[in-house]
């Protein structure tokens, strides 16, 4: 077992990059998301690879397609304000099928907003905050050592498929300093980049990167392909916790560092001898879609538990369906809920006031 | 007179009497010249030079308006053996990608533009450019270029001479046999530089757009030369190289 | 006094009292004794030569919420992070606070209160920016959580390579405020 180690969130996803084969960071300053940057920094030019400080966000996001287009592995990262300006690049790489990591350590907004830990880009990054038809993998790590576990993965998951993929922490996973453990990087069989522009070496015809289809027969043709993907993906790579489920009365659904706030509330409601369990999706594209729609059936009611005005709930519902009631308890602008908070809806809920 | 090597063998979409056919046989010969064609990337942008990608046979990219510059650099930070050029025009460079164009030479980043001035976007229909003249008459300065409404028309080989990353700065124009020579060393130049590893070259070749411009080929060269060459004056405006064109 | 298997603490102080350090100090040092520990520290402008406080949550359980809401000890070492946090410590919870610059009574009748003058100590030791260590000395005598030679394991980890000399001073300070 190698050593524990007492890291930052942002830094141990730096060094989770590195040591998946990430060689190539291109960013902007903006927090609570700086100690990324700073480390990879520092830490680029000792494994020979290369960190660049663009002259904005929407510079380094095509830096990343150039890179990806080029065959690397490749990442960059940013908060809310950041990751709107690198909209149009995302966009253009997931169109052109390009893999590469963007880390979204969100802050509230909207606009500038403020600097403290809120969850409201979860529309931006799952529904497509970019133009056009294309989905990214989003990847919601709860603990410092789930963000370098699933930031490692994240680089096999966007190679496999050719995909963009996003990790999406917020500032108090970014800032928080937990015990992390760098596991030898076991990688996935991955398909050969034979679709990058390396140069043709004199030894293939030349590669194209590029997401232009001028006739809409072919981009048609294109973007189903494409969905076919996505189908795959739903079917392949879903990912969730789930706790207490089987008894449960109330199915809370939480993801990310409000899900450990929502588990300190159920072992409290569990104490006063309250059913309630949790879903907790890491997976927030694809949505584990199937698993809250079966326990709609055992379920008498979906509590769902975010640091935004009700984002997640609206995937929450879509996968009840109707069945069953969904509620909703959120803090927006940076302020966080407490257990106590949350214990209190689960007593509305019981109590039949909601 | 043979097609280039670096050429694919197509028709192209550009208009009848257009200019970019020209520059893309000077690019393609630079290429064929220094033997680089297996080892050159190109970046295509937005605007008429969008389908760009199609006509080079080399590995390409096609970057978002105005972010060719960027593309580049990522492409040449993982492949720093490469050639790597962008191929922009007025609107694309001048206007949308001022901050890529600039930053990409404040860095002395390795790669070389090839910036088409034609002083109007013509994708898109015939609007008024950074680069567009006082006076000038186009779909969106109806009445002529105003200074006092539209400001001035963006030098951009005079402004890059300005910053210290920059190798190599030349402006050219393909409206005479003569200029057209001119380019064709230019273009070769800033190829030969980058791959000696001078840092950031771009090469502006002041062009026609007959159609937009609503004149024939023949009358729009006339125009080039009695309004832009004024206003742009040909010539090498930064060479780190220490050599002469 | 509480002697919980689990502390959840909150420090807090004037920026550049070495609070967050204190803080990671003793967070690693659970790491040490392999508890689960978390560090939480505030961030943005009030970093920058305003009040600045750090959650740390040192346990025997997965750490749920890293946030400390009701801390089981305050380490104030400042007037106006005594007056922000007094009211949340825990019901029989632990108050260790800066005497020497914190004059006020503590309204608190449930909880222990333990006043120790921690900068006027390490001015006199003549290490005026090692009040948290003396802080932190008393922090481990009171709780009995993590041991002096579990610390000075962690102060070795946490202090940075080219500061390494400072280290004996460092483990002085802890001593002193141990033996306070």
């Amino acid at each position: 077992m190698s050593e524990r180690v007492l890291m930052k969130g942002n830094e141990a996803i730096a060094e989770a990059a590195i040591q998946a084969g990430c060689r190539y960071f291109f960013g902007y300053p903006i927090t609570p998301q700086n100690e990324i940057p700073a480390y990879m920094s520092k830490r680029m030019p000792k494994v020979d690879g290369v960190y660049l400080q663009a002259e904005s966000e929407v510079s380094a996001i095509n830096m990343v397609y150039g890179a990806a287009g080029a065959g690397a592995r490749v990442m960059t990262s940013s908060s809310g304000p950041g990751i709107s300006l690198k909209q149009e690049g995302i966009s253009y790489i997931a169109g052109s099928e390009l893999p590469c990591l963007i880390v979204n350590i969100v802050r509230g907004g909207p606009g500038l907003g403020g600097i403290q830990p809120a969850q409201s880009d979860y529309f931006q990054s799952v529904k497509g905050g970019g133009h056009g038809d294309y989905r990214l993998v989003v990847l919601a790590p709860s603990t410092v050592q789930e963000a370098v576990d699933l930031t490692m993965e994240a680089f096999d998951i966007g190679d496999m498929y050719r995909i963009p993929v996003m990790v999406l922490g917020d500032g108090m996973l970014g800032q928080m300093m937990e015990p992390v453990e760098f596991k030898p990087f076991q990688g996935r069989a991955l398909p050969a980049k034979d679709w990058a522009t390396t140069g043709t070496r004199g030894k293939r015809k030349r590669n194209i990167v590029n997401s232009l289809y001028i006739e809409p027969q072919a981009l048609e043709e294109k973007n189903l392909a494409r969905l076919e993907k996505y189908r795959q993906i739903e079917q392949r790579e879903v990912k969730y916790e789930m706790q207490d489920c089987d008894d449960a009365d109330i199915v809370l659904v939480a993801y990310g560092t409000t899900a450990r706030i929502v588990k300190s509330a159920m072992k409290a409601a569990r104490r006063e001898g309250l059913k309630v369990g949790i879903v907790r999706p890491i997976t927030l594209w694809p949505f584990p879609a199937a698993v809250l729609h079966n326990l709609a059936e055992t379920a008498k009611a979906f509590l769902t538990v975010e640091m935004s005005m009700g984002q997640m709930v609206e995937d929450v519902k879509l996968a009840v369906n109707g069945v069953k009631p969904v509620y909703f308890y959120g803090r927006t602008g940076g302020m966080v809920p407490a257990p106590a908070d949350i214990l209190e809806e689960i007593k509305k809920i019981y109590g039949g006031e909601k | 007179m043979a097609r280039p090597k670096a050429l694919v063998d197509m028709s192209q979409h550009y208009c009848p009497g257009c200019t970019h056919g020209i520059i893309h046989r000077l690019i393609a010969e630079a290429i064929d010249t220094l033997d680089i064609q297996d080892r050159t990337i190109g970046v295509a942008s937005v605007g008429c030079s969008v389908f760009t990608y199609k006509y080079f046979d080399c590995d390409m990219q096609q970057a978002a308006h105005g972010r060719a510059p960027s593309a580049a650099t990522g492409i040449k930070r993982v492949h720093p053996d490469t050639l790597v050029f962008t191929y922009q025009g007025d609107g694309d460079l001048a206007a949308i990608g001022t901050a890529e164009m600039l930053h990409a030479a404040i860095r002395g980043e390795n790669i070389t533009i090839i910036f088409v001035n034609n002083a109007i976007y013509g994708m898109t229909g015939g609007q008024m450019a950074p680069t567009t003249l006082v006076g000038q008459v186009t779909q969106t300065s109806p009445y002529g270029r105003q200074i006092e409404t539209q400001g001035y028309p963006m030098k951009v080989s005079e402004t890059l001479a300005t910053i210290e990353g920059a190798a190599y700065i030349e402006r050219v124009s393909v409206d005479s046999v003569k200029h057209i020579k001119a380019a064709k060393k230019a273009v070769e130049k800033a190829f030969r530089y980058q791959m000696e590893g001078k840092g950031f070259s771009l090469v502006e070749l002041l062009s026609t757009c007959p159609t937009n411009w609503g004149l024939s080929p023949i009358e729009a060269t006339d125009w080039l030369r009695e309004n832009m060459l004024p206003h742009y004056p040909l010539g090498v405006y930064k060479d780190k190289g220490g050599e002469q064109a | 006094m509480r002697m919980d298997l689990c502390q959840e603490m909150i420090l807090a102080g004037f920026g550049g009292q070495g609070i967050m350090f204190a803080g990671r100090l003793i967070a690693s040092a659970g790491m040490i004794a392999e508890k689960e520990v978390s560090w939480l520290p505030s961030y943005g402008p009030e970093m920058r030569g305003g009040t600045a406080n750090c959650h740390v949550i040192v346990s025997d359980q997965p750490v749920g919420s890293p946030i400390v809401v009701a801390p089981t000890t305050l380490v104030a070492m400042n007037r106006p992070s005594l007056d922000k946090f007094e009211d949340a410590v825990l019901s029989d919870g632990l108050l260790i606070m800066d005497s020497s610059l914190i004059d006020r009574k503590i309204k608190r009748k449930d909880i222990k209160v333990i006043k120790i003058p921690a900068t006027r100590m390490a001015a006199d030791m003549g290490a005026g920016k090692l009040a948290n260590m003396i802080m932190v000395g008393q922090w481990i005598k009171e709780t009995g959580l993590l041991s002096m030679e579990i610390v000075k394991m962690s102060l070795e980890k946490v202090v940075s390579a080219n500061k390494q000399d400072l280290m004996d001073i460092n483990i002085k300070a802890l001593e002193l405020g141990y033996q306070y």
